[in-house]
């Protein structure tokens, strides 16, 4: 958690924080897990937007609005504490297509799309049709042929965060001259969803496939063929709501471990007071606060569009993405047999985690970017 | 304690002060007209290996003193401009492109200073922080002994009191630096019959002086910064006391909370970076100049290491100023400064192996007089990681005092000192 949060700030992280723990608790996510097809309750989602999470990147002419004015930041807030409970809820991609409206939509795109998302009645996902700034998102490869102004799209996108769920598409592709983004209704004539598995719980995938979708002149998001800064901002945002994510469920799991060390006794004394693990946990809890650290210095940077905002990002996917599943693991390790259990709660942490880690980039994809950010 | 320590120096500037824009803008000047350039690709730390009697860095103090740019989070009773940590990062980034005397700002300034800010008289503090300022007195901790460095409490070395001065006797190693300082804090055993925090005092000690022998150790780079001073019968003047008598434990303490933070990275009290070169922005680039100068940095395999470098200096940098400001608010507890040191410690044995892989054979051996000798920088790799408390020490500060975990068995918890075994 960012150690400088203004009073408002602080009171919105623990409405969201009690309203999760009352309304999906892990038990929640477990029984949604088997019983939802869609990973979420949609009237909860909706309940969820009426809080504010999908507003905070909307301009307030546009029906959104933030808390403190840094809508990112207090965007992160809610990321952080979706990952302490492993939360269900396509929070990163309707948030990322949203903004992406909020940024570069005509007044048209934004009147007819924006108030759905932002109230919570409809969701959103992002298809990464072509490689996004260096960031080459499962492979799936859409295809687009320019047609009387707009585009006719053909083919298949990687695994699609709430995919099957999205009411909206938002559809990186490289036209030509650059990358284009173009919005397409999932109602589209042409547009399939097919099957996808992910490794979290609640978190669902899916292929989306176009046949021959014809996308019109005004379904072409900002300027044809230099979208490019745009799609980068998209993944700068995805990867800072993922790395708060994955710093609330390390977080977690961190506590809960500790607190496991010292209730539970080997030969006679706390498991916590043995030297050789209190050392592990000291590594740890570096681990963690600098997680914490570059979660937050990459939430800046992204939130005032700072030229600095691209290596940070990256520094933290990298940081994070690596230390994230190492601590987990060892809080299994150190949890002994109970930590491979199914009934045991790490491995949702566990999940969720190593699924941040792995979608917009693996932290040795961000070293890459780091590398082009030093000028190699 | 007075509250003049390190946590009270402003974060950013206040309406009272010059503000920070204009302050840089000013410093920009002031440097360009007043400071050496570094040589190309040279950085601070290599300056100052070719000035080992110190007098290069001490003219360089003197240049910043005169031209009111020297302590610049010091009050300004004592010499000090009285400005904001803001004001100091601008200052540093200005000065990245010169020389400066970075000598100055490990232990001198980021520790000992404080130190004496926290619990020096008035008189000791009017007498030395000044002269430290301008360059006059460099000084050293005289902390570790050949019996222990660890276990800091059960120190050896002995301070009698007789009338007005205490006599001083036994030995301190590892003293970085000590041949070229003028003076020390020097933790003393005053009291045998206590356990052993309780019988420690801190002195203020002249280090060349008649019955103080120095000796200088080399160390596995050939260079011989490590020292060993030896006390026969030095007499210390009890105004020289800082501090409480038997009350040392509480100076040293906070000593090391000063070291931590400048090991750290968090001291107010640092100026310039010893690592950077001209043109860069201050993060540490001797990877990057390794890979472009071995015709590497088309390699996927260095460009990840290269940047993995890269992203734990950056993180080393954000995780500073998340323990810096939890600390400020009390989010954190004092002991919390261990997580950044302990963080530069292994940043730093991950940065030594890194380089390592990347000089690849020129490691082992090399034709070239001027080669980067990456093998003999990569000896000292353990330097961080040992001085400034162990990363074991770290780790079980940590654990005990920031995550409240047990504290290990102490043999001689308890126990007056003449009673417990030692080295
Ligand atoms: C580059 C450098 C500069 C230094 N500069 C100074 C200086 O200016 N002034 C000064 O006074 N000292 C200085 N030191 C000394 C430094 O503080 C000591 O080396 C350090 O405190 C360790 O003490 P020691 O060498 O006696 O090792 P020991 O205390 O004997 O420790 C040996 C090993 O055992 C481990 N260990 C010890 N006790 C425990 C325990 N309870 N639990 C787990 N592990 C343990 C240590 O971590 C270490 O790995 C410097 C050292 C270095 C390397």
């Amino acid at each position: 958690m960012d150690l400088r949060l203004s009073d408002d700030q602080q009171l919105f992280r623990e409405t969201t924080r009690k309203f999760l723990e009352s309304t999906c608790p892990l038990e929640t996510v477990r029984r949604l897990a088997d019983a939802e097809p869609a990973g979420f309750d949609k009237k909860w989602w909706k309940r969820g937007a009426e809080l504010g999470w999908v507003s905070m990147l909307v301009a307030e002419e546009d029906g959104g609005g933030s808390i403190s004015g840094h809508g990112l930041l207090d965007l992160v807030l809610v990321a952080e504490e979706m990952g302490r409970l492993v939360s269900p809820g396509p929070l990163v991609p309707t948030n990322v297509v949203t903004a992406a409206l909020a940024r570069s939509g005509t007044p048209t795109q934004r009147r007819e799309f924006l108030p759905g998302l932002v109230n919570g009645d409809t969701v959103a996902a992002w298809c990464l049709g072509t490689p996004v700034a260096g960031i080459d998102t499962a492979g799936g490869r859409v295809e687009a042929a320019p047609s009387d102004g707009g585009y006719v799209l053909d083919g298949v996108t990687g695994p699609v965060e709430a995919g099957g769920q999205a009411d909206l598409y938002l559809v990186t592709i490289h036209t030509g001259d650059g990358v284009t983004q173009c919005v397409v209704p999932s109602d589209t004539p042409g547009v399939a969803v097919g099957p996808a598995h992910g490794l979290d719980l609640v978190r669902r995938y899916a292929q989306v496939r176009f046949d021959q979708v014809v996308v019109p002149p005004d379904g072409v998001l900002g300027v044809a063929g230099d979208a490019a800064a745009d799609a980068e901002r998209q993944l700068q945002i995805a990867v800072v709501l993922q790395g708060a994510e994955m710093v609330g469920a390390v977080n977690r799991a961190f506590e809960f471990t500790v607190e496991y060390a010292s209730d539970r006794y080997s030969f006679g004394r706390p498991l916590a007071s043995y030297q050789a693990l209190k050392h592990r946990f000291a590594d740890m809890k570096v681990w963690l606060e600098a997680a914490h650290a570059t979660a937050d210095a990459a939430a800046r940077a992204v939130d005032v569009d700072s030229p600095l905002a691209a290596e940070l990002v990256s520094v933290a996917k990298s940081y994070i993405g690596d230390h994230a599943p190492a601590i987990l693991q060892d809080c299994v390790q150190l949890h002994g047999g109970i930590g491979v259990t199914w009934d045991h709660d790490l491995h949702l942490y566990l999940r969720r985690v190593v699924t941040d880690r792995s979608q917009f980039g693996t932290p040795g994809d961000h070293r890459e970017r780091v590398a082009v950010a030093m000028g190699m | 304690m007075s509250t003049t320590d390190g946590n009270s120096v402003a974060e950013e500037e206040t309406d009272a002060e010059e503000s920070v824009d204009s302050f840089r803008t000013r410093a920009r000047t002031w440097l360009a007209e007043n400071m050496p350039l570094l040589p190309d690709g040279a950085t601070n730390q290599l300056l100052a290996r070719e000035d080992e009697s110190g007098e290069r860095a001490r003219r360089l103090q003197r240049f910043l003193f005169d031209g009111g740019f020297a302590g610049i989070c010091f009050p300004a009773a004592y010499g000090g401009q009285g400005l904001s940590r803001a004001h100091q990062r601008a200052f540093t980034q200005e000065s990245l492109p010169y020389q400066m005397p970075t000598v100055f700002n490990v232990p001198t300034l980021s520790i000992l200073a404080p130190t004496l800010l926290d619990f020096g008289t008035e008189e000791q503090k009017v007498r030395h922080i000044p002269a430290m300022l301008s360059g006059d007195e460099l000084w050293v901790q005289f902390l570790s002994e050949p019996s222990g460095g660890s276990d800091l409490a059960g120190l050896i070395t002995r301070a009698t009191r007789d009338g007005d001065v205490f006599v001083l006797n036994g030995s301190k190693i590892w003293s970085s630096g000590a041949f070229r300082s003028d003076y020390s804090l020097c933790l003393a055993r005053t009291d045998w019959q206590v356990p052993k925090h309780r019988g420690l005092t801190m002195f203020i000690l002249k280090i060349h002086q008649p019955g103080i022998e120095v000796r200088q150790i080399k160390m596995v780079n050939g260079t011989g910064e490590f020292c060993q001073e030896f006390f026969d019968d030095v007499p210390m003047p009890a105004t020289d006391v800082v501090g409480e008598v038997n009350d040392g434990w509480t100076v040293a303490s906070r000593l090391l909370f000063h070291e931590r933070d400048a090991t750290g990275g968090g001291s107010p009290y640092v100026s310039g970076v010893a690592t950077a070169v001209a043109g860069q922005d201050g993060q540490r680039s001797d990877l990057l100049d390794l890979a472009r100068e071995s015709g590497q940095t088309a390699d996927p395999r260095v460009r990840q290491l290269v940047a993995e470098a890269r992203v734990n200096d950056r993180v080393q940098s954000q995780l500073v100023e998340r323990v810096t400001t939890g600390i400020r608010t009390g989010a954190f507890p004092l002991p919390a400064g261990a997580i950044p040191s302990l963080f530069a410690a292994t940043n730093t044995e991950r940065h030594f192996d890194i380089g390592l892989e990347i000089a690849g054979a020129g490691a082992g051996a090399w034709i070239d007089d001027d080669a980067d000798r990456w093998g003999e920088t990569y000896l000292l790799r353990q330097g961080l990681s040992l001085g400034g408390g162990s990363n074991e020490m770290q780790r079980n500060i940590i654990s005990e005092r920031v995550l409240g975990m047990p504290r290990e068995y102490a043999a001689d918890r308890d126990k007056p000192f003449d009673e417990v075994r030692h080295n």
